[in-house]
């Protein structure tokens, strides 16, 4: 049985995206989940699958006591750091596709710009992160910028990507950026401004490097023929896979510590949904960094590997390029929310309420996911 | 410039503690499955290719050539303050495993170059480090 197209995203929900939230992450998620669910038009009653991401706001438990919820049929943590929502959209497919929910919720909030839990500390209470702490911490390689340098130093020296194709990434999303609301990053950068960004973690320099944000954002997932009875017009999840890389609790000791987990997901989302990456109108691709996106943007298949940095060259990731790329700012000048509101911005464009940023007649998209030191997740989505 | 946060400690995991005592003895041990004889590192509870849990732990050269590196501007940690900027080089070791150390060359690294291993005094562990063969 395939689960293609057997679920549609119905309600989406965010909160305010700040540095400095006053807000606990639990408020914050809970904020977003109440707005996705009155997005699609259900009561949060309704709700009989939760999928909450991260460990560190609330729990299955919270959204019964806090929505009342009488029926829970599913709740799962899926611990893969910014894969995780895209990978939740996988568990969700399947959960409404085989009958187990109707309407799963994945929700997520946080509040980490507070100096005590900056990224460099907070990795370390992870899992996931064992080998880091224990052999590469005490000699200096603390956070996320330090410990994928690596991979991008070696993709400019093997490949001749360089520093102007870093800056054509955040150029677009900072461009995209400037359109949205609610996006944290108001003021306007050249390829210029990122050249002269201070460096943190060479190739990176802190124009690579995306935020650090408080907020929530939500998503519901329901079952494609309940879905025809709610608000909004249906957002088909088509296509949607999960992978992880070789090694993928230390990049050091990765064979091509250039691949990432996307690289075996990406075929199988695409076979599902029976596209090529040219069919591909909108795209919103995680970008923890630069590099990120141009790496990504291989393994799906829109270029050769090695290709990412010219492929991105011209702004073709821009609004009015071939492939509009991160069409709310990314987590790079938008927000940086897991990835969530990179599902959301998705479902946004595909909707056609995508504002002073949509994409002309979007009807097919993607949406990728990318956690931790290189699990990967991609959904495409198609609106009906 | 005297450091006034310490910077972290390594803390041992059970399966790793022969990597960090032979560190103090001036060696780099890895594990080697005692069924077949597979190298691995980091240290981890099964052998990959038989699955056996049994391990000889071997002394390796610490021999290699850069596969990648990066040059830290920023300190995520404030004990590593003192020391920007420093650069951490990724090794392709000769026994066909990985290694994350500090940079001891006054050049920047070049990918291939091959490199001596160096074990910089330190407590309560030297810090594994390289420096141009």
């Amino acid at each position: 049985m395939s689960i293609a197209d057997k679920a549609c995203v119905t309600g989406i929900g965010e909160t305010a995206y700040v540095r400095g939230s006053p807000k606990s992450a639990l408020e914050l998620q809970m904020a977003a989940a109440r707005r996705a669910a009155e997005d699609a038009g259900i009561s949060p009653h309704d709700i009989d699958g939760v999928i909450p991401i991260g460990v560190v706001s609330g729990i299955a438990e919270d959204f019964i006591d806090n929505f009342g919820i009488t029926d829970l049929r599913f709740s799962a943590l899926i611990p893969h750091g910014g894969a995780s929502p895209t990978m939740a959209l996988q568990s969700a497919t399947a959960l409404v596709a085989a009958g187990i929910c109707n309407h799963v919720l994945i929700a997520f909030g946080r509040n980490v710009s507070a100096a005590a839990s900056k990224a460099g500390a907070r990795i370390h209470q992870m899992p996931q992160f064992h080998y880091v702490t224990e052999f590469e911490y005490p000699l200096g390689n603390c956070a996320p910028a330090q410990i994928y340098a690596p991979m991008a130093m070696r993709h400019m020296q093997l490949y001749g990507t360089t520093v102007e194709h870093f800056g054509e990434v955040a150029v677009a999303c900072r461009e995209h950026a400037l359109l949205n609301d609610n996006a944290i990053m108001k003021k306007p950068i050249t390829l210029e401004d990122h050249r002269n960004s201070r460096l943190i973690a060479e190739p990176f320099r802190l124009l690579d490097c995306s935020l650090e944000s408080d907020g929530g954002a939500a998503v519901i997932v329901s079952a494609a023929e309940r879905a025809k009875d709610l608000r909004h017009r249906r957002v088909f999840i088509s296509g949607v896979a999960v992978g992880h890389p070789d090694s993928p609790a230390a990049i050091t000791q990765r064979p091509d510590m250039t691949s990432l987990g996307l690289g075996k997901a990406a075929p199988r989302a695409f076979r599902m949904a029976g596209v090529t990456p040219a069919d591909i109108q909108v795209a919103e691709i995680y970008d923890c960094f630069t590099y990120a996106v141009i790496r990504q943007l291989e393994d799906m298949g829109f270029c050769a590997k090695g290709e990412g940095g010219p492929f991105v060259a011209d702004g073709r990731l821009r609004l009015g390029g071939a492939l509009p790329t991160n069409t709310h700012g990314g987590l790079l000048s938008q927000a940086h929310i897991w990835g969530l509101n990179h599902i959301v911005e998705l479902v946004r464009q595909l909707r056609g309420h995508g504002g002073r940023a949509q994409v002309p007649g979007a009807e097919l998209g993607l949406v990728t996911g990318y956690g931790d030191l290189g699990d990967g997740a991609i959904a495409i989505m198609r609106r009906e | 410039m005297s450091e006034l946060v310490p910077k972290p400690v390594p803390v041992p995991s059970a399966v790793a503690l022969p990597y960090w005592e032979g560190l103090q003895r001036g060696e780099f041990c890895v594990q080697r499955c005692a069924a077949c004889g597979t190298l691995r590192h980091y240290p981890r509870l099964l052998c990959r290719e038989c699955f056996s849990d049994a391990v000889d732990w071997q002394a390796i050269s610490g021999e290699g050539h850069i596969h990648s590196y990066t040059v830290a501007h920023y300190a995520y940690h404030p004990g590593f303050a003192a020391e920007l900027p420093y650069t951490l080089v990724t090794i392709e070791l000769t026994v066909g495993l990985r290694a994350l150390g500090r940079w001891l060359g006054a050049e920047v690294p070049q990918i291939g170059a091959p490199v001596r291993m160096v074990l910089v005094p330190g407590e309560p562990y030297p810090t594994l480090s390289f420096a141009p063969a």
